[in-house]
């Protein structure tokens, strides 16, 4: 069987799912593609059974805050990995902050579990149909998501670490 | 799982039923972590963990430092091998920057990265002896890995939590005693690992005690997202160094053990011959190690010596500059892997061209495979659920983020 590079996988799913294919750039080497959110279990289960494209691993999954970006203020990206290619992806889906849910992967990756629970920890993003979404390194009654960008870490009245010293232009913090 | 063990997990009788806090076995169960079981007697009915004792919130501190204070912070994931999680995380920084890595710094890191490899695993196996009974075991090889840490010492000047190396390279080339204990414990430590390896590995206690203690299959396995020894116990080929290799892996002629079983006994064997391939390792690269420098030719990440920064104006403002953070990074998205003690150790790091990231994940194998740890031991003794937690090697730190 033929190795399929990162052009393949990528027109393997516009084909299959053009319109939900939002976006896609190559950034070092791993194919970035953005997906309706609600479509992302869709296209990961065809990946993870595709005969050829097989993605069979979950590497990751990361939530991302971008308070800045309005409709689109929280990401969570998928990072796969396809063995018998050697090929990694990431598939991102974009929130509204009015409606953190996406659907779980867990049916599809054991593994998706505690990478569900960790996103919602720290970003407050729900997994519908997670079989325990709770806390799992913070506090069960916590009321905040700690990794937020509306919360600043450190003592703010110092000033060696104000973010407009960081290349940021942030005044909301 | 057997059927026959299935049939005891479900069959339980409810008045028979104890809840039991798990430990104190592992160091970490003195309250780092938390495992409280349901048991029918000896047999483990079903089990809960709890992890996030000591959270240290390495990922939001991360977003208010700069790169070079973040190397720190990775010490502290695994804590056995910190010199590997250092150099994957100053590799995924190069990488963002796109700076060619001299061959004698690859070839630095590699010997560096195999004796932390050796050093956890080290650890690992001999603390599967000691829950199997056997303490010798744990305490003939500590004389080895202190020979590691002094390794590390004479590189570092730090032992456990070592923030080895710099973006760009070494803080300094190996020294002639380095060299020395080096040629030294290459020469000594394959004698005592076959003595270490003699008392475990063909020992009937030992075998009995753990074949069949905690086993997962290679699909399970893999649907968990399992990697490093754990994962390739099952059966399952699967090693950063080969898939992806960095820092010239692909010079150097090493086997990838495997498993069948995917139990205690395989993850240990998996272990023992890693170190073996390792050891492999370190002799073809030391005896290959390349005429250079010690870094890059990197002054915007790099920090000049520090005579020059008193004598030498630019020493002085790209002294300024690193310390101060003020040096430009480029915008991207970088995900670079390394083959951690305990599996694929991953960094995703988004640039937004500030000082510090603005985002940065880590994939800590540990956290990753420990959620199988309930399914691994349910239907068996609480003995073997003992042996199974130091066999998969749970480091505290890893669970965290």
């Amino acid at each position: 069987m033929e190795m399929q590079n990162n052009q393949d996988f990528l027109a393997a799913i516009q084909a299959q799912f053009g319109a939900d294919v939002l976006a896609h750039d190559i950034a070092f080497d791993i194919l970035n593609i953005e997906i309706t959110p609600s479509q992302i279990h869709l296209v990961i289960e065809w990946l993870q059974q595709h005969p050829t494209l097989n993605v069979n691993y979950l590497t990751n999954i990361a939530g991302i805050h971008y308070p800045e970006s309005a409709g689109r203020e929280f990401a969570v990206v998928y990072q796969l990995h396809s063995w018998k290619n050697n090929i990694r992806l990431r598939i991102k889906g974009y929130l509204p902050k009015e409606n953190l849910h996406i659907a779980t992967v867990t049916d599809l990756f054991a593994g998706a579990n505690w990478m569900e629970r960790e996103t919602y920890d720290f970003f407050g993003i729900c997994f519908d149909g997670h079989p325990d979404l709770r806390r799992i390194l913070n506090m069960e009654d916590m009321d905040y998501f700690p990794m937020r960008k509306e919360y600043v870490l450190e003592d703010a009245t110092r000033e060696d670490k104000d973010d407009r010293f960081f290349g940021r232009n942030n005044n909301e913090l | 799982m057997s059927q026959e063990l299935k049939d005891i997990a479900q069959n339980a009788d409810p008045a028979n039923v104890a809840t039991i806090n798990f430990g104190p076995t592992h160091p970490s169960t003195h309250g780092i972590f938390q495992n409280i079981l349901k048991v029918d007697g000896e047999k483990i009915i079903s089990s809960e963990q709890t992890v996030g004792y000591i959270h240290r919130a390495f990922e939001k501190l991360a977003e208010r430092r700069p790169y070079n204070q973040i190397t720190p912070i990775t010490d502290r994931l695994n804590y056995c091998s910190s010199p590997i999680n250092n150099i994957g995380w100053e590799m995924t920084v190069e990488k963002l920057i796109g700076v060619d890595i001299p061959k004698r710094v690859q070839y630095m890191r590699v010997i560096i990265m195999e004796l932390a490899r050796i050093a956890d695993h080290l650890i690992c196996n001999s603390v599967i002896g000691v829950d199997a009974g056997a303490l010798t075991s744990f305490f003939y090889p500590f004389s080895e890995r202190e020979k590691i840490y002094e390794l590390y010492e004479e590189l570092s000047g730090a032992r456990l939590t070592t923030n080895m190396g710099r973006i760009g390279g070494f803080e300094r080339d190996f020294t002639p005693v380095f060299h020395q204990k080096l040629k030294s414990f290459l020469k000594t430590f394959p004698k005592a690992f076959e003595e270490f390896d003699s008392m475990l590995a063909r020992n009937r206690i030992f075998m009995d005690r753990t074949k069949g203690a905690g086993p997962i299959s290679a699909e399970r396995a893999l649907s968990y997202s399992f990697s490093g020894p754990n994962l390739r116990a099952a059966g399952v080929d699967y090693d950063v160094r080969a898939m992806n290799p960095y820092s010239s892996y692909e010079d150097f002629d090493f086997i990838i053990p495997v498993g069948v079983n995917g139990d205690t006994y395989d993850r240990f064997m998996v272990r023992q011959e890693e170190i073996r391939q390792s050891l492999r390792i370190i002799e073809q690269a030391y005896q290959n190690l390349p005429e250079g420098d010690y870094k890059a030719d990197l002054p915007d990440f790099y920090l000049p010596p520090k005579a020059d920064v008193y004598n030498n104006m630019e020493a002085l403002i790209y002294h300024f500059k690193i310390v101060m953070g003020e040096t430009e990074l480029p915008v991207g998205e970088v995900y670079h892997a390394v083959e951690g003690g305990n599996g694929e150790l991953g960094y995703y790091l988004i640039s937004d061209g500030g000082r510090t990231p603005y985002r940065l994940q880590f994939r800590r194998p540990c956290f990753i495979y420990y959620q199988a740890y309930p399914e691994m031991i349910k239907g068996m003794p609480i003995s073997d659920a003992v042996l199974t937690l130091s066999s998969i090697n749970v480091i505290a730190g890893e669970l965290d983020a």
